[in-house]
């Protein structure tokens, strides 16, 4: 029981940044039609927006310090930030520390300035063009951003840890009456569920709520109608782009305590979020979220040690095996609409 | 000639002549010389070319016809590899017998997957193919091990039983062959200050190649080609008017499968060993590419986009620090410094950013893949040439 | 009449001057030359450096290049001699090897076994590279050898810790200095028990491939015999990047050790994951909780930032080390690209001296001279101690080194430090042990 309790409350965390990456697709998807090949890229420079960010706190002076000898046996070059001199070097760390939080402040204004760029200067031209040219662009556009990141960070994985009071974990098991130990879980990942719910609830909010997502809505159920009502369409749907982009680099940003970032790790998540995305339905909001969830938790239980003992390797192919079983009973996935892109 | 109309004629031996010739073309630099690079005349690369060239061939089959957009071609490749080889451990080195399982296994295995996957269409269609071919990496990489060698792939091993050859002389190693005549074979011929190599398996793989390319031409010229081009069109109408569209898109599928198990037959008989990589899904991208690149429906378009990312695979990867500073050694120094802070990012290590700049750079101004690119130089030559002629008809009364 | 092109260069050079650019064709033959691929001719000889530019490895393949291209100034008399000066063999002058310049081609290896191939064949066919090496993975290891000894070319391993390449995929014209598996857990395991007492239960999380398997047999096996027990082994797919639906069981299996075994991104992510869970902090069976990296490098040191202080793990070299050979290599590298090198960069350095040693001892290029120069060589001064390149499966026994994440490191490098230096004895094995079971070397092969 507390093994499967655990399991489910792994695939919740899983599932929330799959939620929160096909959450983006499908709004790219539902309002412009446009399969975007580049959005695990934008997932991955979210991710390095907060190793920039907490670079960017720990800029810092070179000091020689005579006491110390380098590898090479030469004086010691010591790096001292400069966040040390402005505010003493116990509040400098704690800011460091924090970086990660800090630097969703960073974040936001960055994505939605690339997601306006990319749309703006790139998708803009493509609404009209086949699927697989979007495809290609968009996949051109990924390596390249990819590349990009390379250069400057290099291939190796970057430790970004999240503030120190996060660190540990929570012992469900003591609070449901299990043995100790038998349910514990990261608060860090705690954070995560919680962050990811919240974006995902702001998303829907926006949308339901406010004027805008409701022309938004209007455009995704029909684009030409809402244009001729002389509703300039095109420009809210810039502006959704760059809501997209913002939450696939949000999902980054907090995702990235949990794997230290690397230049590939978007192409990592591209083929399972579009697993996701088709799971729920193409175009479908609610769709996305769910799929991301339940294939989270499919996932978990997929690798535990019972039932990879029965099944071996059921855990590599688990997802896709899913995929395959609901598109074939569900044509239109989870909850995707009649008519949207069933052929 | 061969039952083909004049121009399908015409590209036919443009493409015989090409392969037949590459030898030549693909060494156009003199050896020693800095732009030696960039020549790609050798064995291997030459033999990659019109590998990959029948493997989009084959994709187009499907793609370029129907419209079906499959994510997981790597995976036929990847079977009929790994029968290939297994033909090569059990029974014999000979190519003949490995090449024609390969092209069995993967036609029964695309069979399957089509069967399943052309229940539906569009992006759906993508995603199931897509699945199909990362659970065919992911347990061969893995849990098949056993089978396909994981990690470290299958290669021919000196103790192999091979039922069909005899044993092997003691430090000899198995080697591919036609009927004795090895894979890698060939002689080179040095003509001033190049040379030129050619190589019998080359030669092997180019025929297959031509004959791949002359089958393609006649599917899309013959009835059954233009039903395909029908369901690409509009499948619904098709299906209105009493016809069942999937008989014909299965035997599509199946036979761009084949042609997929057919390249990766012929890799295994080039280069005698197998790793799953070959199946995950950048490379079932990688096809993708190719086709488009060059020009997706056309018949040489797949070709030259095989050539064209092989190529750059396989030359600016190959560009390091030390041979643009041999390039660039004749400028002063501060003036080669910057050329090579400027050209280095997208050589060598950086040959994904030069890859993906050039893709987008194609889709974006050439929808229509390198062919289109070709067709609008030559219109404008064209275009060139009948407005001279216009001038000179003008000019001619008035003399 | 079998393909080869042992005189492309040299020919060419010649023949140039012979026809005087006349474009009279001339057939070249392999027959009736020197009798191997690509002999070297003129005043130079051509190497081949394959190693991962791009993909995840791409960072320990720039390592492997620059110790490369160190490598190659030294043995062309360029820079301070390195690892030349303290080598035992005095083979090596400084003027190249055997009085050629060392030039060498470069090749992108993208960690996949097709690519690979293709990248030295390319170096084979095209640049008449007389030997190939590099490399940050069995997968390719043992591809690029199997070509190496089609092709008749030396094949100098890089990074591979598998027990297949010099196992059961092992071939005459291979050789490995990197050390392997069995070492590690040879290593490994009197440590372990010597820290953690010889009562535990361990978990192991390994990579589902190969090397995975090998390593998890090795250390388990030693382990086992140390009286700890196994309480169940769990393989991950190596694509895998979030590991916590593998780690979250852990602690309830009763286990008090976490075996990680796996490499590169997969053992930054599991160990970065593991200790996010807390594990460490826990306390089973009245122990503390202790997690275990069979294999470790600095690279991944660093991406696993402080989550690897206090972690025990097995390495092949490390630049802390203060025998001479190390200073020595740890100086010239240092002083040339600002930072200490990595294991990866120290073993491809070491592969390529002992090629060159060994081509000045044979007084040939032929690779069978050179196989017969490097089987049962012993040598000294290369950071490692006293070293056999065993003659029967081409595999270098040396001492290993046991280490632990710094808890208070210095600098961004200075991650690791060395617990003990296992001596050679203990971790040799022979060369028909279970674990290394099936293949034979077969005989070298010159090629044409």
């Amino acid at each position: 029981m507390d093994a499967i309790i655990l399991q489910i409350l792994n695939g919740l965390d899983k599932g929330s940044a799959y939620a929160l990456i096909a959450l983006g697709l499908t709004l790219i998807f539902g309002t412009l039609g446009v399969v975007n090949f580049a959005h695990g890229a934008l997932f991955m420079i979210g991710a390095f927006c907060a190793v920039t960010f907490s670079k960017m706190l720990s800029f810092s002076h070179t000091i020689i310090d005579e006491t110390q000898k380098d590898f090479l046996g030469n004086p010691l070059k010591v790096d001292v930030p400069y966040i040390h001199d402005l505010f003493g070097q116990a509040t400098g760390n704690a800011i460091i520390d924090w970086a990660v939080p800090l630097s969703i402040l960073f974040t936001i204004p960055v994505m939605i300035g690339i997601g306006f760029v990319m749309e703006r200067g790139l998708i803009k031209h493509f609404y009209k063009r086949p699927h697989a040219d979007q495809i290609l662009v968009t996949f051109g556009l990924a390596i390249v951003l990819q590349e990009v990141i390379k250069y400057f960070y290099g291939a190796n994985p970057i430790p970004t840890p999240a503030p120190a009071v996060f660190a540990g974990s929570f012992d469900f098991g003591a609070m449901l009456g299990f043995d100790a130990n038998s349910i514990i879980y990261p608060y860090w990942r705690l954070v995560y569920f919680a962050f990811s719910a919240l974006i995902i609830g702001a998303v829907f909010a926006f949308l339901q709520f406010t004027t805008f997502g409701m022309v938004v809505r209007a455009g995704m159920a029909d684009r030409e109608t809402v244009g001729l009502l002389g509703i300039n369409i095109d420009k809210r749907f810039t502006i959704m782009f760059g809501i997209a982009a913002a939450v696939a680099g949000l999902a980054g940003v907090m995702y990235a305590p949990i794997n230290s970032p690397n230049y590939h790790m978007g192409m990592d998540f591209l083929v399972l979020s579009f697993v996701v995305v088709v799971v729920g339905g193409m175009g479908s909001l609610p769709g996305a979220v769910l799929a991301g969830f339940l294939l989270g938790i499919l996932e978990s239980f997929a690798s535990m040690a019972a039932v990879l003992e029965i099944i071996p390797g059921i855990n590599q192919i688990i997802i896709y095996l899913v995929a395959i079983i609901i598109l074939l009973t569900r044509p239109r996935g989870l909850m995707g609409r009649k008519g949207v892109m069933e052929e | 000639m061969f039952g083909l109309n004049k121009k399908d004629t015409g590209i036919l031996l443009v493409v015989a002549f090409l392969a037949l010739a590459a030898p030549f073309i693909l060494n156009p630099f003199p050896e020693g010389s800095a732009m030696a690079q960039f020549n790609a005349g050798y064995p291997d690369l030459m033999q990659r070319l019109v590998i990959f060239g029948i493997f989009a061939i084959g994709f187009n089959i499907l793609f370029g016809l129907t419209g079906y957009l499959s994510f997981g071609h790597a995976a036929f490749l990847g079977v009929g590899s790994y029968a290939a080889i297994w033909m090569m451990k059990l029974l014999t080195m000979n190519v003949v017998p490995a090449i024609i399982v390969s092209v069995l296994f993967a036609g029964l295995f695309s069979l399957l997957v089509g069967w399943i996957s052309l229940r539906r269409s569009g992006i759906y269609f993508s995603i199931l193919t897509l699945a199909f071919a990362q659970m065919s990496y992911a347990l061969a990489y893995s849990v098949l091990t056993p089978i396909t060698g994981g990690e470290t792939g299958l290669q021919p091993k000196y103790d192999d039983p091979r039922i069909l050859d005899g044993t092997l002389e003691a430090g000899q190693s198995p080697r591919a062959n036609l009927f004795g005549l090895e894979m890698n074979d060939g002689f080179e011929l040095a003509m001033g200050n190049w040379v030129f190599t050619f190589n019998a398996g080359y030669y092997i793989a180019a025929v297959v190649m031509l004959i791949a390319f002359y089958l393609s031409i006649r599917i899309f010229r013959s009835p059954f080609g233009m039903m395909l081009r029908a369901v690409k069109s509009n499948q619904q109408r098709m299906n209105y008017t009493g016809l069942n569209t999937k008989p014909y898109t299965l035997a599509a599928f199946v036979i761009s499968g084949m042609y997929a198990g057919l390249a990766g037959g012929l890799l295994v008989a080039m280069d005698t060993q197998v790793g799953a990589e070959r199946m995950f899904w950048t490379a079932s991208g990688e096809v993708v590419l190719m086709t488009i690149l060059g020009g997706a429906g056309t018949l040489i378009g797949p070709v030259l986009g095989a050539g064209f990312i092989k190529y750059m695979e396989n030359i600016v990867s190959k560009i390091n620090k030390s041979v643009l500073e041999q390039w660039f050694a004749f400028m002063p120094d501060g003036i080669e410094d910057v050329m090579i802070a400027l050209v280095y990012p997208f050589v060598g290590k950086g040959w994904h950013l030069t890859l993906g700049l050039l893709f987008m750079l194609v889709v974006i101004f050439l929808p229509g893949g390198l062919v289109e690119g070709g067709q609008r130089i030559a219109k404008m030559f064209r275009g060139k040439k009948a407005s001279d002629d216009t001038t000179d008809a003008s000019k001619t009364p008035a003399e | 009449m079998s393909f080869s092109n042992p005189t492309r260069r040299g020919l060419i050079k010649t023949g140039a001057v012979a026809s005087a650019g006349l474009a009279l064709p001339t057939y070249l033959r392999a027959d009736g030359h020197a009798g191997f691929t690509n002999a070297p001719q003129g005043s130079t000889v051509t190497l081949g450096f394959n190693v991962p530019q791009s993909g995840p490895y791409a960072d320990e393949g720039a390592d492997e290049l620059r110790a490369y291209e160190l490598a190659v100034e030294h043995l062309n008399g360029g820079g301070d001699g390195g690892l030349m000066n303290t080598f035992s063999s005095d083979a090596l002058k400084g003027n190249g090897i055997l009085g050629k310049k060392v030039e060498y081609v470069t090749g992108d290896t993208q960690t996949k076994s097709d690519a690979a191939r293709a990248s030295a064949k390319s170096m084979i066919e095209k640049d008449g590279a007389v030997m190939v090496t590099g490399g940050s993975s069995s997968g390719v290891a043992v591809a690029v050898q199997a070509l190496c000894q089609e092709a008749g070319v030396i094949f100098m391993a890089g990074l591979t810790h598998s027990n297949d390449t010099t196992g059961k995929d092992k071939r005459a014209n291979g050789f490995r200095h990197f050390f392997n598996s069995y070492m590690s857990g040879a290593a490994l395991a009197p440590v372990l028990a010597a820290n953690y007492g010889t009562d535990r239960k361990a978990y192991h999380l390994t990579a589902d491939y190969n090397w995975g398997y090998t390593t998890e047999e090795a250390v388990r096996s030693s382990t086992e015999a140390m009286g700890w027990e196994t309480v169940a082994a769990v393989k991950t797919p190596l694509t895998q990047t979030d590991f916590s639906a593998y780690i979250a069981p852990v602690l309830q299996s009763g286990a008090d050790v976490l075996v990680l075994n796996h490499y590169g991104g997969n053992m930054v992510n599991s160990l970065t994951n593991a200790v996010q869970f807390g594990l460490r902090d826990k306390l089973v069976n009245d122990k503390n909780f202790e997690i275990v990296v069979p294999l470790y490098s600095r690279l991944m040191a660093k991406g696993a930032g402080a989550n690897v202080k206090g972690i025990f793990g097995s390495t092949n070299w490390h630049w802390s080390l203060q025998d001479e050979g190390s200073k020595a290599f740890v100086k010239s590298f240092g002083t040339k690209y600002g930072f200490p090198p990595s294991q990866a960069a120290h073993t491809c350095y070491v592969q390529a001296l002992l090629y060159a040693d060994a081509v000045e001892r044979a007084g040939s290029f032929n690779p069978c001279a050179v196989v017969e120069a490097l089987e049962d060589f012993e040598f000294d001064g290369m950071g490692n101690g006293k070293t056999l390149y065993r003659g029967a499966d081409h595999q270098c026994f040396k001492d290993v080194l046991v280490v632990k994440g710094k808890e208070n490191p210095t600098s961004e490098f200075d991650l690791l430090e060395i617990v003990e230096v296992t001596p050679v004895e203990q971790v040799t094995y022979d060369p028909d042990h279970p674990q290394m079971a099936g293949g034979s070397l077969g005989s070298c092969n010159p090629g044409a």
